[in-house]
């Protein structure tokens, strides 16, 4: 059936906005990382690939700045994979409590990174926090730490932070994915007389693949991309001890004016999360499960 | 069985706690909060904090903002992405799955990434300190997950549905309005959700592009609370239940949808 030419015009409004508003600056982002653009002035020179080598060779800054990225991403990938799959496993079964519990759990999801970072600012707060607080009053006030003010321990403090803002949405994926497993499989793993263990291992492991792979590879991504919280607790600080790759862009470009330079950085960054989704595609694909 | 039951209420304490401290907190007084951070008020629920906001800030303002914003940003986006998926599914060609390639190759860009020369491009647009040029951003920001989504969906229509207007000699307009858009119902809902949080609790757009009080929306203007409150929490918690309470009092109440909309978007995008 032929179709009228008038279809191309549905596209246009959409096409204009996002070419206008993300294409060109993809492309330019790309441009600038061969200049030394400062971001004020129309004159710029081109300086080849210099700013690729200093990030990879002359910046230490921006090497502490991965290093912390990936604490952060593996703490949370982690904890928030575990925590929601544990907890998904309990609350699987669609009772009025399971329900209402899976709501409180995702609950956090709804707030802004803000409203999330200072809630967790005054539970870290060094005096009058509820953590400190709470270890003192559990006999553990040795353990009692400035928890963002540390730069030994404030990534991990934020780690912990970003988990509890979206392990409840994980949880959620990982039922999804639990309930879809045929109650069928686990009556023969009972008549045939598997363990606990056993059936998760043989039964409900190899078919929750799927969801897992979507919860490690979004929660990856996820922290890659924390910005807002980060940036609202902590700034990055103290000495660059929570500089992620997003901040320390914004930082470069807009607290030292090096536009050419913060665009290299961005495109290695995308290069990197291209990398990630190139590869959670390539697992999903391989994970497909057969009944 | 008592473990699983014992696990299941910490991890509710430590969901309800904190949140349970925000509300207090916000109706205690700095003096109190100092003495016992985690008590109740002495003499009852002071609504103090909340009449000081108001007079000291804008917040109306804001909540304002945040408003136009999210609704504007909301329904564009749907409206647009929407065309989007309906061309792509009417094509059903090499051209449409071109285009379709292009939108959502945009989920695979952060905003973190073009944010230094999309910061340059708006303020050559003269589209700094405007609500329209947030708007506009946000709507060309999340047309890549929208697209996905509703292309998605699209595609599972039957397409006798569409052939039967045409020979009813319905346009592509027509059966835009009257064949696609109804039966997508359920999919623009649960991706409309999805936005409104979004839109709702971004930051980095207007971090980046507004600096006037008059066009700040409600998370950056929280963010700056800090800088102005320093850590008078009974004042920050209270900026956060007004800028957390449409959000709260909607999850309240479309509960499943919230659960269910928001993780679509976060497992397909």
């Amino acid at each position: 059936m032929r179709i009228s030419k008038s279809i191309y015009l549905f596209f246009l409004p959409g096409l204009v906005l996002y070419s206008l508003f993300f294409l060109y600056p993809t492309i330019s982002a790309l441009f600038y990382s061969f200049t030394d653009w400062d971001g004020l002035s129309t004159a710029f020179q081109f300086v080849g690939i210099d700013n690729y080598t200093r990030a990879f060779t002359g910046d230490s800054i921006f090497q502490k700045t991965i290093g912390n990225n990936l604490k952060f991403m593996l703490t949370v990938v982690v904890f928030q994979t575990l925590v929601a799959l544990a907890f998904a496993l309990i609350v699987i079964k669609n009772t009025k409590t399971n329900v209402f519990l899976r709501a409180l759990y995702f609950f956090p999801t709804i707030l802004s990174s803000v409203s999330v970072a200072f809630i967790w600012a005054f539970i870290y707060d060094p005096s009058m926090g509820i953590l400190n607080q709470v270890l003192e009053l559990i006999g553990l006030d040795f353990l009692a730490q400035n928890w963002l003010g540390n730069s030994n321990i404030a990534i991990y403090s934020l780690a912990i932070t970003q988990v509890w803002f979206h392990a409840g949405q994980m949880l959620i994926i990982f039922v999804a994915g639990l309930q879809a497993i045929p109650e069928e499989l686990y009556e023969v793993a009972k008549i045939e007389g598997a363990s606990k263990w056993q059936t998760f291992k043989s039964v409900t492991w190899p078919l929750l693949a799927p969801s897992a792979t979507i919860v490690v590879a979004y929660t990856t991504i996820q922290s890659f991309k924390a910005f807002d919280l980060v940036f609202a607790m902590t700034g990055g600080g103290p000495n660059n001890s929570t500089e992620i790759i997003a901040t320390y862009i914004y930082d470069v470009a807009f607290k030292s004016y090096q536009f050419g330079y913060a665009s290299a950085i961005s495109i290695i960054f995308m290069v990197i999360i291209a990398l990630i989704t190139y590869l959670q595609f390539k697992a999903l694909r391989s994970d497909r499960v057969s009944y | 069985m008592l473990f699983r039951k014992f696990s299941l209420l910490i991890y509710a304490l430590l969901i309800l706690i904190p949140l349970v401290v925000v509300l207090l907190t916000s109706v205690k007084t700095l003096q109190e909060t100092f003495r016992d951070p985690l008590g109740l008020p002495d003499g009852g629920f002071k609504f103090d904090n909340y009449v000081a906001i108001f007079q000291e800030q804008t917040m109306a303002g804001y909540f304002l903002n945040s408003t136009i914003v999210t609704l504007f940003s909301v329904s564009f986006t749907l409206l647009l992405a929407a065309m989007v998926a309906f061309g792509i599914t009417r094509m059903n060609n090499w051209i449409g799955n071109v285009l379709f390639a292009v939108f959502t190759l945009g989920m695979m860009v952060p905003a973190q990434v073009i944010m230094v020369p999309l910061y340059s491009l708006m303020l050559d647009l003269g589209l700094t300190n405007s609500l329209l040029g947030l708007i506009l951003v946000n709507i060309s920001s999340t047309l890549p997950i929208a697209v996905f989504i509703l292309t998605g969906f699209m595609k599972t229509l039957p397409k006798e549905l569409f052939e039967a207007s045409t020979i009813d000699g319905a346009g592509n307009w027509k059966m835009f309005t009257k064949v696609a858009i109804p039966l997508s119902l359920p999919s623009i809902s649960a991706t409309a959700i999805f936005l409104f949080v979004m839109h709702w609790n971004d930051l980095l757009y207007p971090l980046l592009f507004i600096t006037d009080n008059a066009y700040k929306t409600l998370p950056l203007a929280l963010l700056e609370f800090q800088g102005q409150y320093s850590t008078n929490y009974p004042m920050l918690f209270t900026g956060v239940i007004i800028a957390s309470a449409p959000m709260v009092i909607a999850y309240v109440f479309l509960q499943r949808y919230f659960v269910a909309g928001i993780t679509a978007g976060a497992v397909k995008g």
